[in-house]
């Protein structure tokens, strides 16, 4: 028998975990004292391009679309998402 | 009820955390440069052969407005092993189009997608909206996003027949640079799915002595609603000789107790100024659903019943590599520039508890079943 204790848990580990990350990106490190560490003219090797996980971005949309349809797990990518769109 | 509260919270904290966002200003950002991306990919294995063209076109209106349009095709021609144990094979096309638009305001970029897809038997319609917010000294970059898309399922040769699903997303996410060479980022995302989630095609099968073969079909039934999380923590590492090493982890797990996880490898390095080589090496493993077996005992032996292989134990493995060549500039027109490029990934299936129908070896002892795939990516892109 199914029971569905899960979505509650979820939902609320989802909010929490947004909350958390919001919070700690919006309030900033700053006002804990904290400075940024890795200052802008340090920055060259970090803009390189082949350092972009997203480089080639229509490669990396058909690669989600394939582990899409054949795997169950989704979601979390970090690219839009909108579901699969087949059967 | 459930997924009306979730869609609640979920869109006033969306809505606190924009304000919240617009309020911050500080150095603006600058939108990605204009290209355009024209792709061929191929996906032959288990049966199946997709193939068909992509296009991708990005421009800048102003500084702060970019327009991006998207078309997809797949090509399919079916003869997997669910079809040929209980129906034919079959052939279809599969249209997707996108549309986005991204707003840039000093550091807070906007956007929003539309996207639909259409087939014989399968449309979805779904739209998403994305913010993401530099700040910290452009150290952090935090972005959240909301999306909904709507299903309508037909199946071909059954004109009565018409279902319907939704789905709810939401996500957010950091990415974090750690030190001059290492970026890091945490993603997390829900997905709420309800109505119809069946693949009205496939079936159970189950054991049945009264007839000669000794295994009956059914339909599959499948709850109605799904909800499921995945965390995705990904770093990329820049190496003192000028090459990018790639690290992902996705944690997933859902209502239909499904627990899966992935790690991939990667590693891009530049051969002299006009090529790039790149590897990968990705593993992923699933449990079942809890409702799913290979072969039930009896008929309608539960309420919920699935045979999808999807939904089964198994593992894959995918060892990709790709090519880049930058042309060079008197390939092109003025200060264009363009790319070209080929990936191929081999993806190898492994199931633990779906066996080969069509094997010998007798009802509910036939091999387990497994396939790989070849998959290729041929495209160029544009910059201009």
């Amino acid at each position: 028998m199914l029971t569905f204790t899960v979505p509650t848990r979820i939902i609320a580990l989802t909010l929490k975990a947004i909350a958390l990350l919001s919070l700690v990106g919006l309030s900033g490190c700053s006002s804990m004292g904290i400075e940024p560490w890795v200052k802008p003219y340090e920055r060259q090797n970090l803009a390189d391009p082949i350092m972009r996980l997203n480089r080639h971005p229509s490669a990396s949309m058909h690669v989600a679309h394939v582990l899409e349809g054949r795997e169950s797990a989704r979601g979390a990518e970090g690219t839009g998402g909108g579901g699969c769109g087949c059967n | 009820m459930v997924v009306t509260k979730w869609l609640n919270n979920s869109v006033k904290l969306f809505a606190t955390l924009c304000l919240a966002m617009s309020g911050l200003t500080a150095q603006a950002a600058v939108l990605d440069p204009d290209r355009a991306d024209v792709l061929y990919h191929s996906y032959e294995g288990g049966g199946m052969t997709i193939d068909g063209p992509s296009v991708m076109l990005r421009k800048k209106a102003s500084e702060s407005v970019a327009i991006t349009a998207y078309y997809y095709l797949d090509s399919i021609s079916s003869a997997s092993v669910d079809v040929i144990s209980t129906a034919s094979p079959y052939s279809e096309k599969r249209h997707e189009g996108q549309i986005g638009i991204e707003y840039l305001h000093d550091k807070t970029l906007m956007s929003l997608n539309l996207r639909q897809s259409n087939e014989d038997d399968y449309l979805a319609q779904s739209f998403s909206i994305n913010v993401s917010q530099d700040t910290f000294g452009d150290l952090t970059n935090l972005n959240l996003g909301l999306s909904y898309g709507d299903n309508e399922i037909k199946r071909n040769g059954d004109d009565i027949f018409e279902e319907q699903s939704e789905q709810y997303r939401i996500r957010a996410g950091i990415n974090q640079i750690l030190t001059r060479n290492l970026t890091a980022s945490l993603n997390v995302e829900a997905i709420a799915d309800s109505g119809y989630l069946n693949n009205p095609y496939r079936t159970v099968r189950y054991l049945d002595n009264s007839i000669p073969s000794g295994v009956g079909y059914q339909a599959e039934v499948y709850p109605e609603t799904r909800n499921s999380f995945a965390a995705k923590l990904s770093a990329s590492y820049f190496l003192p000789y000028r090459a990018a090493l790639f690290f992902h982890y996705r944690h997933f797990n859902d209502s239909w107790e499904i627990t899966a996880s992935d790690v991939e490898v990667g590693y891009r390095h530049p051969i002299g100024d006009s090529l790039e080589l790149e590897l990968k090496v990705r593993y992923y493993q699933q449990t079942q659903a809890e409702f799913y077996s290979d072969l039930f005992p009896y008929r309608d032996a539960q309420n919920y019943m699935a045979r999808d292989k999807e939904l089964s134990d198994f593992s894959d493995i995918t060892y990709g590599l790709g090519i880049t060549y930058m042309l060079p500039a008197s390939m092109s027109f003025g200060d264009i520039r363009s790319e070209a490029s080929l990936q191929w990934d081999y993806i190898d299936f492994q199931y633990n508890n779906f066996r080969n129908p069509n094997a010998e070896g007798g009802v509910g002892n036939e091999p387990f079943y497994g396939f790989s795939a070849n998959v290729v990516r041929a495209f160029i892109s544009v910059y201009f």
